[in-house]
C-alpha cells in the first residue's frame, strides 16, 4: 500500500485517487457478491455445522480444558477457520474475473494496483465480518458466554485475518491463473495450518506431545486463535490477546505486500 | 500519436532468451486507423501491450499519446482505450454498470459515466442492455461492450487487439462501421491487430506487417498490393498451339514477372496490369492470336503476406474469404 503513497508534488492528489478508486473496486466486487450470495452462505455453512455438530461434544470436556463454557474455546476457533477458509478461496473468483479479461482491462486504467486489490479485500472483511456475526449470534443460541467486547474484537480479528489470507489468494491466484492449481495449492496451506493452530482443542504444553507443541509453536495462526480465546474470556488486555492482534495485524500487512505487488507486477 | 524506436521485449525462459519483439519501429499520426498484421506468434500481441503500458518494453523507447512510455506510463494510461482479445467485463456483472465502473477508475465523475454510457450503448447498437447481465449478451454484442468500456473515457488513442476474432461473418461486418465510425464521428485514432487480411484491407488507411518480431512492411492496403506481387493477368487461348507464342507476348510488359502456362491459360504478373491490359490485347490480336477469355486478379493481402514473409497468413480456422475478382 505505501508504495502508492509515495512523496511527490502529487502525492494528495494520488491519495486521493487511492481511496477513490478502492472504494470503486469495493463496491463492485461487494454487488456482485451480494447478487450471488451462495458463497458467502457457503462459506457460513461449513462453520456452523461445526458448531451444531461438534459443539457439543466438547461441553463436557470444557472444565478438563481449564473452560468454564465449552463454546467460549471453541468459537474463537470457528471464527478463524471462518476467517481463513473463507479468504483463501477467493483467488478462484479472480481466475475468473481474470479470464473475462477484467483484471486487464483495470490494469490497464490509471487506477493504483495497490487500489485493485484492497477494495476487493475489503469486501472479504465485510463478508467476513457479516458471517463472523450471524455466527456468534448462533452459538449464543447453543450455550455461548462471552463479555460484549472481547466478542466484538475477537469478530473483527477474523476479519483482519480474512484479509491478509484474501490479499494471499488474490496474489497466488493471479500467478497461477488456475483453478485446478490453486485449490490443492490452498487446501495444502490451511489444512495444516488449521490443525496446527488448535483450533477444535487448544495445543499445550498439557494436552500435547512436547514435539507438535513447538511445532504448533512456529504456526502464527496458533496465537491468532490463542489471542481471540482471551478476547472471549475477557483477558482483553492480555499478553496472549496482545501477541493475537500484533501478529493478525502483521499477516495482514505481509498479505496486502504480497497482494499490491503481485498487481503491480507485470505479466510476464 | 504513437512513435516508437526499436522497442524490443525479450522473455526469459528455461530455455533461455526469446525475442517476442525485436525491434519495432512505428509512427501512427492523429485521426488514421492503422492495422496492424501478422501471423499468430509474430509479435503483435506482445507489441499492442507494451504500447498500452501492460508489458514494459526490454529496449527501446516510445511516446504514446503524447507521454513517455517507459516514465508517464500513467499519463499514457489516461489517454488510450484499450480493448483487450480477452474481454474486459465479469460475466456476473451487469452490462451497464460495468461501463459506469470503469469510467470511475478514469475519474470520470457517475453521472457524466452514466450519460456517455448510455450514448455509447445507442451508438454500439446495445440499446435495452443496461441492465443485462453480461454473461447473457451474444459474441457480438459483448465485443461491443467492450469496445464501449474503452471508450467511455474518451480516449484520443484506442488499440483494439483482434477485434473481431470468433465472431460470425455478419458481426463483424457490423463491427467494422463501429470502428470507421470511431474515427469519422469522434476523431479517434485507431491501432487495431488482425490477422485476417480482408479485416485489414477493408478498414485500414495503412497497414503494418509484423513477422518474427520485426515490421517487415508498410503502406496502405493498395501501396503493399501493387509494390509487391502486382496484378495477375490470365490469358485462356482458343488454340493450343498459341500458347507458346501468347506466352512470349504477355512476357515482353513492362516489369512483367515470367509467364507461367498451365494448359491453355498463360498467367503472367505484372505492376499496374490493369493499365496494360488493352495494349496487351491489341499485341495479341495484332499476331492474330485468339483467346476465349481474360482474367484480371488484384492482389490480395495474403499475396502480399505470401511474398514478404514466404509463407501464407491464412491458418485453417480462420481462413476467409478474399475478393480476388474484383477490379
Amino acid at each position: 500500500m505505501t508504495a502508492t503513497l509515495t512523496a511527490g508534488p502529487a502525492t494528495a492528489e494520488r491519495r486521493g485517487t487511492f481511496v477513490r478508486d478502492t472504494l470503486t473496486v469495493f463496491r463492485r466486487a461487494l454487488r456482485i457478491s451480494v447478487r450471488n450470495p451462495v458463497w458467502s452462505v457457503m462459506g457460513l455453512l461449513q462453520p456452523v455445522l461445526y458448531l451444531a455438530l461438534f459443539g457439543p461434544l466438547l461441553e463436557p470436556l470444557a472444565p478438563a480444558l481449564g473452560a468454564a463454557n465449552a463454546y467460549q474455546l471453541f468459537v474463537p476457533g470457528l471464527l478463524v477457520q471462518l476467517g481463513m477458509f473463507g479468504a483463501l478461496f477467493v483467488g478462484f473468483g479472480l481466475i475468473s474475473e481474470w479470464r473475462d479479461g477484467v483484471i486487464e482491462a483495470e490494469r490497464v486504467s490509471p487506477a493504483p494496483r495497490s487500489a485493485l486489490v484492497l477494495g476487493r479485500v475489503l469486501r472479504d472483511v465485510l463478508v467476513v465480518l457479516v458471517q463472523g456475526v450471524v455466527l456468534v449470534a448462533v452459538a449464543f443460541l447453543f450455550g455461548l458466554e462471552a463479555p460484549f467486547w472481547g466478542l466484538v474484537l475477537g469478530v473483527l480479528t477474523a476479519a483482519l485475518l480474512a484479509a491478509a489470507f484474501a490479499s494471499l489468494s488474490y496474489a497466488v491466484a493471479l500467478v497461477l491463473k488456475s483453478e485446478d492449481a490453486l485449490a490443492p495449492l490452498m487446501n495444502g496451506i490451511a489444512l495444516p495450518l488449521l490443525l496446527l493452530s488448535g483450533i477444535l482443542l487448544p495445543i499445550t504444553a498439557a494436552s500435547a506431545p512436547t514435539w507438535l507443541n513447538h511445532v504448533s509453536d512456529v504456526n502464527p495462526i496458533k496465537h491468532v486463535v490463542s489471542g481471540i480465546r482471551a478476547q472471549f474470556a475477557g483477558d482483553i488486555g492480555s499478553t496472549t490477546a496482545t501477541w493475537g492482534y500484533a501478529i493478525t495485524l502483521a499477516l495482514v500487512a505481509v498479505g496486502l505486500w504480497l497482494g499490491a505487488r503481485t498487481f503491480r507486477r507485470e505479466d510476464g | 500519436m504513437i512513435r516508437a524506436r526499436g522497442l524490443a521485449r525479450t522473455y526469459s525462459t528455461r530455455r533461455g532468451a526469446v525475442d517476442a519483439v525485436r525491434g519495432v519501429d512505428l509512427d501512427v499520426s492523429a485521426g488514421e486507423i492503422v492495422g496492424f498484421l501478422g501471423p499468430n506468434g509474430a509479435g503483435k500481441t506482445t507489441t499492442l501491450r507494451m504500447l498500452t503500458t501492460l508489458l514494459r518494453p526490454t529496449r527501446g523507447e516510445a511516446t504514446v499519446a503524447g507521454a513517455d512510455l517507459r516514465h508517464d506510463p500513467g499519463t499514457v494510461r489516461r489517454r488510450i482505450g484499450y480493448v483487450a482479445q480477452s474481454g474486459s467485463t465479469a460475466g456476473e456483472a451487469r452490462a451497464g454498470e460495468e461501463v459506469i465502473d470503469h469510467a470511475l477508475l478514469y475519474g470520470v465523475d457517475r453521472a457524466t459515466a452514466a450519460a456517455r454510457g448510455r450514448a455509447l450503448f445507442a451508438a454500439l447498437d446495445l440499446d435495452g442492455l443496461w441492465e443485462r447481465k453480461c454473461a447473457t449478451l451474444s459474441g457480438g454484442q459483448r465485443r461491443r461492450l467492450d469496445i464501449a468500456m474503452g471508450l467511455i473515457h474518451e480516449p484520443r488513442l484506442v488499440f483494439l487487439d483482434e477485434p473481431t476474432t470468433g465472431l460470425d461473418p455478419q458481426a463483424r461486418a457490423n463491427l467494422w462501421t463501429h470502428v470507421r465510425a470511431l474515427r469519422d464521428d469522434r476523431g479517434s485514432t485507431v491501432f487495431l491487430t488482425t490477422h485476417y487480411l480482408d479485416e485489414a484491407d477493408a478498414l485500414c488507411d495503412r497497414i503494418l506487417v509484423i513477422d518474427h518480431g520485426a515490421i517487415v512492411a508498410e503502406g496502405s492496403p493498395e501501396e503493399l498490393k501493387q509494390r509487391v506481387s502486382g496484378d495477375a493477368i490470365v490469358l485462356a487461348a482458343t488454340r493450343e498451339q498459341d500458347v507458346a507464342s501468347i506466352a512470349a507476348v504477355a512476357a515482353r510488359l513492362p516489369d512483367a514477372t515470367a509467364p507461367t502456362v498451365d494448359g491453355t491459360t498463360v498467367e503472367v504478373r505484372a505492376p499496374q496490369g490493369r493499365t496494360l491490359l488493352v495494349g496487351l490485347l491489341r499485341a495479341l490480336d495484332a499476331e492474330g492470336l485468339e483467346l476465349d477469355g481474360v482474367e484480371l486478379r488484384r492482389p490480395t493481402l495474403d499475396d502480399v503476406f505470401l511474398t514478404l514473409t514466404g509463407r501464407s497468413l491464412r491458418d485453417g480456422e480462420n481462413a476467409t474469404t478474399s475478393d480476388g475478382a474484383a477490379a
